[in-house]
């Protein structure tokens, strides 16, 4: 069992010098670091948002909304096709009742005419059906979501969104987003050393979804006010209405959305001199507007962001060129928030924030100052007694517990794992388990001295009994990393990585290369007697 | 060299003698801990039960003007805040529950945050915002469940383990010194009040792992002793065995702690809670081994019959560390 071969000296020595140079970069200060990364490449820990501050944010997509969002889009497709087929369909008592849409087609001979021209609109682009068409009581047609219609719609929806938020954080400047979808219907967005997480949050929760609506100007105002548009029309809320009321009636059709531009950009109202935002809709967004402006002149249009109306201008003339002017009560920041959410696009769903945890970068600093001091003074504590206790084997735990911290290091390092506040924690603990691995072994030692043993072969069956405690004690420690890790949640599993990566190098340090050593001395020394 | 000896050679401390005491009295405190916990509930944070906290710092104050930070912020119409210091007089905590109407509105209790937040630099331009919390209803029940399911994963795992490395009679040893251990962590803080989020799991966790480290160690050495003594009584074994892994025991109790109260001394108070639930579970994983773990084998009738002396399972392990090292 001291039996150390040449091939293996060499082996374990080449694994200690390769796990402590790769821990030598992340202990570096940064500006070396970075000049040491021109000549040689240099992995580093990543710090988690808990010690270098910044945001971490869930969002979570309301997937009922999605399916509504689909419904009124399939609404609009079957009106439009209905419209123009012929002979014209007409239809009547439209409903989106319980997640399907149905309608009577007025004429039943009519019925396979209808058929017909939903059929395009029913199947997607690889074939499949995304509604099935049903009819009932000879001229009621009724659309259901077929079998994989709605996930597939979230999925894509939540690719976009993903895409979307990323334009935005990347306009907001020098940022290092990590953007990651989860589950179904999340997005976890995390952004290291962030002074102000509330723009990053007004900029990332915004739909950004604008549509321009006719106002129902023929709308009785005590109705609008109790919440009731009459048929055709609909309520919004419009907090700066200069009548007072907060809310307004809309059209619900005969308008446009807004998802349509090429540019958005704050400027100030000429007028007013108030902030606004430019708008510039692509040439076929420009055709409706010019349309829709030229068809209304003298009426009433709303602008309409996320369902909520920001103010309602008239239409004095047509307005050709698809550019137009946005001016509502906005400061300059939110006006240079709606134009950045503008331009990167509307969230194809809305999202909402589920969960927040933003650390500032002081208090990072601070937990990081402290742990490490902490970690520090514990470690040099665990270094005295065990030179107290083992003397000489004690020193050689000794330094193969650095040796061990340097491995972690230098192993996390290598896979890139990310050190939490737990992590820390964690490293305490597992330096706590590298001693207990010496302790067994010498208290062993001792044992065997004392029942008359050999100094030889008492080393040798210290290390032998000692290694069946220690195998069973870091087995059922690998099981509690494991099912953190897999259960566990944020910081948590930082604790779990140190811990599995901790438990690894520090049998590795504590068993085998104490045993090196061990051995190296007792060939040269050969030892009769031994204070331990 | 003269070495420091943590036990005195020879010892021999007659352990196995108070177990029926030791036994009745963890069994008090394990029901005095259930009740307290039924009675007195814990101080579950934003983690398990949703809402928002707030840290901030008053950089221009000597302290934080508490008092009015309460009125201000019960003034928001979200219900009473918790308000706490937390580290230096001039730093605070503002923890709130879920506001109503919040199962409805996953969004409330970040709006809540939000809210807070503006309201507090509005009032105080010396602010500084060192962190925020705001867990939204749904994701609080995931991660206290996802929180359960990793302890209870982690003790059956552990035990299951045991179980099949030595007898099923260590294995229920082992899982009744681990609900022992994690029942008297959450006593303890049910009686303190401290607050129990996310990180008090991972510190259960560890102190499983931990006490179930040192229940191996003796487990591990009465496994030996009743090879070896064949003809031996149990409890006289079981007092052996305690005995000769005592110093062991008590050196890595030791070198265990030394970090520990370091932590909770000098360490970051964000995880306060985290090391002193540690520190607590080292000193009570120590002592259930001995006085929890140990007398069960008596109890399930363990004995010289319990191990064949072919040491295969000894050897196996023996087999497969030399494995991992070449």
């Amino acid at each position: 069992m001291l039996d150390f071969p040449r091939w293996r000296v060499w082996m374990l020595n080449t694994l200690i010098v390769l796990g402590v140079l790769f821990a030598i970069p992340s202990v570096l200060p940064t500006h070396i670091r970075a000049q040491l990364a021109q000549f040689v490449p240099t992995p580093t820990i990543n710090l988690g948002l808990d010690l270098a501050g910044g945001s971490h944010i869930l969002l979570e997509a309301d997937t009922s909304q999605l399916a509504e969002t689909r419904l009124e889009a399939l609404e609009d497709s079957v009106r439009t096709a209905m419209r123009r087929a012929d002979p014209r369909i007409a239809i009547s008592d439209v409903s989106r009742a319980n997640g399907q849409l149905s309608f009577t087609v007025d004429s039943p001979t009519q019925i396979d005419a209808a058929r017909e021209a939903l059929l395009p609109l029913t199947s997607n682009a690889t074939g499949s059906r995304d509604w099935n068409i049903g009819v009932n009581d000879g001229n009621r047609m009724i659309l259901t979501p077929a079998g994989t219609g709605d996930e597939t719609a979230l999925d894509q929806a939540m690719d976009t969104a993903k895409d979307v938020i990323d334009r935005r954080i990347n306009a907001l400047g020098t940022l290092e987003p990590t953007i990651i979808r989860q589950g179904e219907n999340r997005i976890v967005v995390q952004v290291p050393g962030l002074d102000d997480p509330e723009a990053l949050k007004a900029l990332i929760g915004k739909t950004a979804k604008l549509e321009f609506k006719l106002v129902d100007e023929q709308a009785d105002p005590d109705q609008t006010a109790q919440g009731k548009a009459r048929v055709g029309s609909q309520v919004l809320p419009y907090p700066d209405n200069p009548s007072g009321l907060p809310y307004i009636a809309v059209r619900r059709l005969g308008g446009i959305s807004g998802d349509k531009l090429v540019k958005a950009d704050p400027t100030f109202d000429p007028q007013t001199n108030e902030p606004a935002v430019t708008i510039q809709f692509d040439s076929e967004g420009g055709q409706k507007f010019a349309r829709m402006t030229q068809q209304n002149v003298n009426k009433l249009f709303a602008i309409v962001l996320d369902g909520q109306v920001i103010s309602a201008p008239q239409i004095r003339e047509p307005i050709f060129g698809g550019v137009s002017q946005i001016s509502g009560s906005f400061t300059t920041e939110s006006a240079n928030a709606l134009s950045i959410s503008l331009r990167s696009g509307a969230l194809p769903v809305d999202l909402k924030i589920v969960e927040e945890r933003s650390v500032g970068p002081d208090l990072g600093a601070d937990s990081i100052r402290r742990g490490i001091l902490a970690a520090v003074i514990g470690t040099t504590a665990i270094l005295v007694l065990m030179f107290l206790v083992y003397g000489r084997f004690g020193m050689y735990a000794n330094v193969a517990l650095v040796i061990n911290v340097a491995m972690i290091l230098g192993v996390m390092a290598f896979a890139n794992a990310t050190l939490t506040l737990p992590g820390i924690a964690g490293f305490v603990l597992t330096i706590g388990a590298a001693v207990d691995a010496n302790v067994l072994i010498n208290e062993r030692i001792r044992e065997e001295l004392k029942r008359g043993r050999r100094v030889v072969q008492a080393i040798e069956f210290g290390y032998k009994e000692a290694s069946r405690a220690i195998f069973d004690a870091n087995s059922t420690n690998v099981i509690a990393a494991v099912l953190l890790f897999i259960f566990g949640s944020g910081p948590i599993r930082g604790f779990a990585v140190v811990l599995m990566i901790g438990i690894v190098t520090s049998v590795f340090t504590a068993v085998t290369i104490t045993r090196m050593w061990v051995s190296r001395w007792v060939k040269r020394t050969r030892p009769h007697e031994l204070t331990i | 060299m003269k070495l420091l000896k943590v036990v005195p050679d020879d010892t021999n401390i007659d352990f196995l003698r108070w177990r029926t005491w030791a036994f009745g009295i963890s069994l008090f405190l394990m029901v005095a801990s259930v009740g307290l916990v039924a009675a007195k509930g814990l101080n579950f944070g934003v983690d398990f039960i949703g809402g928002q906290m707030i840290r901030a710092t008053f950089t221009q104050s000597a302290s934080a003007p508490v008092t009015e930070l309460r009125e201000t912020v019960a003034k928001l119409g979200y219900g009473d805040p918790t308000i706490q210091r937390f580290g230096a007089e001039n730093q605070v905590s503002i923890r709130m529950k879920l506001p109503e109407g919040a199962d409805k509105n996953p969004e409330l209790a970040n709006a809540m945050a939000t809210k807070i937040t503006d309201t507090l630099k509005a009032g105080h331009p010396d602010v500084r915002i060192d962190g925020v919390d705001s867990v939204s209803g749904k994701v609080s029940e995931e991660l206290f469940s996802k929180g359960i399911l990793a302890l209870l994963a982690a003790m059956a795992g552990v035990s299951i383990y045991i179980w099949f490395r030595f007898e099923w009679q260590f294995g229920v040893g082992a899982i009744w010194s681990l609900v022992h251990d994690v029942t008297l962590t959450f006593g303890l803080f049910a009686l303190t009040g401290w607050e129990f989020d996310l990180n008090i799991i991972a510190a259960l966790l560890t102190i499983i792992g931990y006490s179930l480290n040192d229940t191996v160690v003796v487990y591990d050495r009465i496994r030996e002793n009743l090879m070896k003594f064949r003809k031996m009584e149990m409890a006289s074994l079981l007092n052996l065995s305690v005995n000769e892994t005592l110093s062991r025991t008590v050196m890595t109790s030791v070198s265990i702690s030394l970090p520990l109260i370091v932590l909770v001394l000098f360490g970051p108070d964000v995880i306060f809670g985290f090391s002193a639930a540690m520190a607590f579970g080292i000193v009570v994983g120590t002592y259930s081994s001995i006085y929890q773990a140990a007398p069960i084998l008596i109890w399930l009738k363990v004995g010289s019959h319990s191990f064949v002396p072919t040491d295969e399972a000894g050897s196996k392990a023996e087999r497969i560390i030399e494995g991992i090292e070449s």
